[in-house]
């Protein structure tokens, strides 16, 4: 079965979003990591740039095709997930293994509060998933 | 433990595949004329011509080629090339002949090169073109360049180029490259551009629309003269990706439409080879108002001469050295000659006629999410036998065991789990009902013998590959 945490927020592309204080870590979810297959690298263009929701902040190549990583909320990207970005081993791999965890992509400081509000709760992310499963 | 060894490993000290003649002109010493650069040890493979022969022979075996079988892959139009152009493209006095000789001395490539150009003018209702191209998606990136200048010497800053989700993915990437910003025009649930968010897209920074018709569901983009229309009434451009253009050739005249610009694919429509046996070629045909930004040279022919014309100042520059791949351009020039326009028209009938063959006999075994009819290819998902945990990747794998090569996978992405299949015009009935019938075992054996599936393809010369760690763990030298 898919996963999907209820403490956390989520898009309608499957990013899922952690909000600590005026930081969002922001991941992809167990569904995407999925439906996307084996991840093999993944690259956060926007480091150390300011974004607008809904930008693209860097990209994620499977096996399957290549896929935007969209910013869940406006703001500076901080930090990217340098675990994830090695180049030996199965470094991208984590993504697929543990996705809400050691698989996180980056961290925005969030611009501006009020658009956590147009993120999806758990319930809504799940409703979208089982759409999406029947498409 | 790899089928077949390299030629390096295969090298022995001394042996030879070809000997030279005495020489009859003074020897000149290489030093002289390289110096620094005249490299010691070069290393390169020592064999005997059978060691030669035989390697490649045995690899031309464990490989899947259009010779060997049925290629369906989708998008790439896999049709069988006829080995005349094998032959013409073989002539001495094109392969002998050296791309820097005065125009006197090559009047007859420069009359090839011209002829060909004006058939491709003629088939795509276009006024001006360019052979240059090495590939479509060069040929994408020159139409792209070409717009750009276009707009420069207009005078406009147009930063945008709209590119609909059905389009091939090298559009996007051409346009980025460009210097130019894509973005994403939805499609309709019935898998055509939506005119409402084109229209909502449209302003004056929009320089140009890229459109692949018929789009890479195989579905034609019916209101495309409206599209065009659209465009122009924001004074922007249409680009048109002729990758598609096996399905209506000699049947529907792009340039008639409206469009400004398209590229064809030489090694896809026009039967020169490609996927590994040869180089591409994407020429790029353009309406009267862009002739001025085609790559230079173009091929002229003014009283009774061809010539190359380098006087070009609003021209992007060069796209490629020399004329492009000249001997491409002999084996399309062959194969239009060979056809004719009854032939052309032909070639299109039938490679629709095979896809919507395919689509009706697979209809209900796979999903079919868009039911509009296609043309020249079709696209099914993979999806109903994800019950039985059998993913579209399986299919493609078991396809390789019937001796076929797997269709396009998970392209277009706006069908997940697609597999697009197009069969072209040069398969028999009895090739297509191979394919047909290998389909359906394939999707029984997904509920009954799913194993089958997951650990295809079990007969090839290498069995199934971890494409995973091929990527993370990338290593492409060869370490003796």
């Amino acid at each position: 079965m898919t996963s999907i945490p209820t403490e956390l927020r989520y898009t309608k592309t499957h990013e899922w979003v952690k909000i600590e204080g005026d930081i969002a870590t922001v991941g992809i979810t167990d569904f995407a990591q999925k439906e996307l297959s084996d991840i093999v690298y993944v690259e956060i263009t926007a480091l150390g740039k300011k974004v607008q929701q809904n930008d693209p902040v860097g990209f994620i190549e499977a096996v399957k095709a290549t896929s935007d990583i969209y910013a869940p909320l406006s703001g500076e990207v901080l930090e990217a997930n340098v675990n994830i970005h090695k180049a030996e081993g199965d470094a991208p791999g984590v993504i697929n293994r543990d996705p809400y965890g050691a698989g996180w992509l980056c961290r925005i400081r969030i611009a501006s509060s009020e658009e956590i509000n147009s993120l999806l709760d758990h319930n809504a992310y799940a409703e979208l998933v089982k759409r999406s499963e029947h498409h | 433990m790899s089928p077949e060894k390299s030629l390096f490993e295969l090298s022995r000290p001394g042996r030879r595949a070809w000997s030279l003649p005495e020489l009859d002109v003074p020897e000149l010493s290489l030093d002289d004329y390289l110096g620094d650069y005249l490299r010691e040890d070069n290393s390169l493979p020592e064999v005997s011509e059978s060691d030669l022969i035989r390697h490649f022979v045995r690899l031309s075996i464990l490989n899947h080629h259009v010779d060997k079988g049925f290629y369906p892959l989708g998008s790439c139009t896999m049709k069988y090339n006829p080995k005349i152009n094998e032959q013409t493209a073989r002539l001495p006095g094109f392969t002998q002949l050296h791309p820097m000789e005065k125009e006197t001395l090559t009047q007859g490539a420069l009359q090839l090169m011209f002829e060909l150009g004006e058939y491709l003018k003629e088939i795509t209702g276009f006024d001006a073109i360019t052979l240059q191209p090495a590939a479509g998606a060069q040929g994408e990136l020159t139409g792209i360049l070409m717009v750009r200048k276009f707009f420069e010497k207009k005078g406009e800053n147009r930063t945008v180029v709209l590119v609909p989700d059905s389009a091939h993915g090298t559009n996007p990437a051409s346009v980025t490259l460009s210097g130019f910003q894509s973005v994403q025009i939805k499609s309709t649930p019935d898998g055509l551009i939506d005119l409402n968010e084109l229209q909502r897209a449209c302003s004056d920074c929009v320089a140009c629309l890229m459109v692949t018709n018929p789009n890479t569901l195989g579905l034609f983009e019916s209101e495309i003269k409206t599209i065009c229309e659209i465009m122009h009434r924001y004074g922007a451009l249409v680009y048109l990706d002729g990758a598609n253009l096996n399905a209506y050739l000699g049947i529907h005249r792009p340039g008639d439409a409206g469009f400004d610009l398209m590229h064809i694919n030489l090694h896809k429509t026009f039967s020169t080879p490609h996927g590994g046996g040869g180089p591409g070629s994407g020429p790029v045909a353009v309406k009267k108002h862009l002739e001025p930004f085609l790559p230079s040279p173009v091929v002229k022919f003014s009283d009774g001469k061809y010539w190359l014309d380098y006087n070009r100042p609003d021209s992007i520059g060069r796209m490629l050295a020399f004329h492009g791949q000249f001997t491409i351009l002999v084996r399309a020039y062959t194969y239009i000659r060979m056809l004719g326009a009854n032939g052309s028209k032909e070639v299109a009938e039938c490679a629709v006629l095979n896809a919507n063959y395919i689509r009706k006999q697979l209809e209900g075994i796979y999903d079919l999410p868009y039911t509009r009819r296609p043309l020249h290819e079709v696209v099914f998902s993979g999806t109903n036998l994800k019950q039985f945990g059998v993913k579209t990747l399986d299919i493609a794998k078991r396809l390789l065991d019937y001796g076929i090569h797997a269709p396009t996978v998970y392209f277009p992405l706006i069908v997940p789990e697609a597999l697009m299949i197009e069969p072209t015009e040069t398969e028999s009935l009895e090739s297509i009902e191979t394919f047909i019938n290998a389909m359906k075992e394939i999707a029984s054996d997904a509920r009954t013998n799913p194993n089958n599936l997951l650990n295809a393809p079990l007969t090839t010369p290498v069995r199934r590959l971890d494409e995973a760690r091929a990527s993370r763990q990338l290593d492409v030298n060869f370490n003796g």
